[in-house]
């Protein structure tokens, strides 16, 4: 198998939520990313912060199905990396002006706003989540997060049937829908 | 429509468990009614956002588990690299800054180092002028032509060095004892004094207290003829302020008049050794006797102030005594008796000084 092939198969793992590819891409690329970091004005925390970053900017474009790696994957996650390191640095101030031109990136700018996007997304449902309160919360994550089907939901929240349980869900669901457009809206 | 019928129809169409006539039936309620279809798109967009929200969730949490478990197995090594790169990167994040700041701490702390020995030298020699004074020996070549030629044949002592220095001492006891300052002591090697009259003699340090500036001299050349009495004599309490004083003293090869009063009972700094007087001196005046209307010597002139104008310090007269305690312990065969009953009393001025300069001597030497 080649190693653009290895890569691809990697990626579809990613996708799908694989632990053993996960630990794959860890594995190859997680020490050179830590070095990066600490030799740039960071410590072992923030390395792992950044790697995590990167490893979600990667599993935005690989479950979109319209990615396609057109460089290495080192390469590739290097660049999302010391992107996101650098904005960092920017942020705290750090920014320490040494930019290693030599090294050998491809363009991920748009990725990362992509990312940046979701994130705030990501942050803005989770707090409409934390804020409609039980038995709703555990009921839309029950069945939304955990996938569960209706009757096991109304099994283990005691109601007597799974139309009761759906209506309720459904309750819960205008709920955070309202949260979550107030959010949306509060933070454009 | 219910909100809830709708949200409940929005999920049932994106999952596709309607039937075809439903399917129908709603997309065709969507174009007809347009707050409908605006409330499908935020169901829809709402539900997308839940759906991707339990993605990244779940993949984030894998992600927790994988860093995890690599963690333990060392494959993120963090414990030993955590430490030494906190280090390393401070260091190297703040090098340059580091350098800047040691050299700037170390120019300031030369700067000011310098800036303060140089200013404490600079109040040192500023503060304290002692009253010592050099000799410019043409001056000296030419007055001495002029003695010789005033008193004919010289009868006095001639000395055997040009001196280089000049001061003022008095005599404190008729058997050759005088009082001059330490400092004129400490500097001169060979000691000399010379009186009114233009007769030399040579003299011996006897004590030098460094603490009052005082010394007592002796005068050990042969020619040197015992005093019976002494005019003045010197007093044991302190004065009060703004007593008027006179001084004389040797600032030219001539003896100097001068007068004025005491300004202040303490020296320099507060020494209560010492007086503050105002009366015009000049380098040769140390070890000048500072006396009172009453022809009673109340000091010793030592300093003056630099960089003020008429400060000049004086040590107290009662210092005498505890030199002279100093001397009897050292030594009991040096007996000085001190005079204590002054014959300047109720007479004008020029008589005292005309009474009094015989015992004021020039102390010269180099």
């Amino acid at each position: 198998m080649s190693n653009l092939e290895q890569e691809k198969l990697v990626l579809e793992g990613l996708a799908r939520n694989d632990r053993q590819s996960i630990e794959a891409i860890y594995r190859d690329n997680y020490p050179m990313i830590q070095a990066f970091i600490l030799n740039n004005s960071g410590n072992a925390d923030e390395a792992k912060d950044i790697f995590q970053e990167a490893m979600i900017v990667l599993f935005e474009k690989a479950s979109s199905g319209v990615f396609e790696l057109n460089c290495q994957l080192k390469t590739y996650i290097y660049s999302v990396c010391r992107r996101l390191w650098l904005k960092r640095l920017q942020q705290l101030q750090r920014y320490s002006g040494q930019s290693d031109n030599m090294d050998e990136t491809v363009p991920v700018e748009e990725e990362i706003e992509a990312h940046e996007k979701r994130n705030t997304d990501f942050i803005i449902m989770e707090n409409a989540m934390s804020k409609i309160g039980e038995p709703c919360k555990s009921l839309l994550d029950a069945y939304y997060m955990q996938k569960k089907n209706m009757q096991d939901i109304a099994k283990n929240f005691g109601y007597t049937n799974a139309d009761n349980a759906k209506t309720q869900k459904y309750k819960c669901l205008m709920r955070l829908k309202k949260l979550f457009f107030a959010q949306v809206k509060n933070g454009q | 429509m219910d909100d809830i019928l709708l949200l409940q129809a929005v999920e049932r169409y994106m999952k596709g468990e309607m039937s075809a006539q439903e399917k129908a039936f709603f997309e065709e309620l969507r174009k007809s009614n347009p707050e409908i279809d605006q409330a499908a798109v935020e169901h829809t967009f709402l539900l997308n956002q839940l759906d991707k929200h339990a993605e990244t969730k779940a993949y984030k949490h894998s992600l927790y588990e994988v860093a995890a478990k690599l963690t333990a197995e060392g494959v993120m090594s963090e414990s030993p690299l955590k430490g030494k790169a906190k280090v390393v990167s401070f260091w190297k994040k703040y090098k340059r800054n580091i350098a800047v700041a040691a050299c700037i701490a170390g120019l300031m702390s030369i700067t000011t180092a310098g800036l303060i020995i140089a200013y404490t030298q600079k109040v040192n020699q500023s503060n304290k002028e002692d009253l010592i004074g050099k000799i410019q020996n043409t001056n000296r070549e030419l007055d001495k032509l002029n003695n010789k030629l005033q008193s004919g044949p010289a009868t006095n002592p001639v000395l055997p060095q040009n001196p280089d220095y000049r001061a003022t001492g008095f005599l404190i006891d008729g058997k050759g004892y005088l009082v001059t300052n330490a400092h004129v002591v400490n500097r001169l090697k060979s000691v000399y004094v010379e009186n009114a009259r233009g007769e030399y003699f040579k003299a011996v340090s006897v004590f030098a207290d460094n603490n009052s500036d005082l010394a007592i001299l002796k005068i050990t050349d042969t020619a040197f003829k015992t005093v019976l009495n002494l005019p003045y004599s010197i007093r044991k309490n302190n004065l009060d302020l703004a007593e008027q004083i006179f001084t004389l003293g040797f600032p030219r090869n001539e003896i100097v008049y001068g007068e004025g009063y005491l300004s202040a009972k303490s020296g320099n700094d507060g020494d209560s050794t010492a007086y503050q007087l105002t009366v015009s001196v000049n380098p040769g005046n140390s070890g000048g006797p500072v006396l009172n209307k009453n022809g009673e010597v109340i000091g010793i002139i030592t300093s003056k102030e630099k960089n003020a104008d008429g400060v000049v310090y004086a040590a107290k007269s009662m210092n005498i005594f505890k030199l002279l305690d100093a001397i009897k312990k050292m030594d009991d065969t040096q007996t000085i008796k001190l005079p204590n009953n002054s014959g300047l009393k109720g007479l004008d001025r020029p008589q005292q000084v005309k009474k009094m300069e015989d015992f004021v001597f020039m102390v010269v030497g180099n």
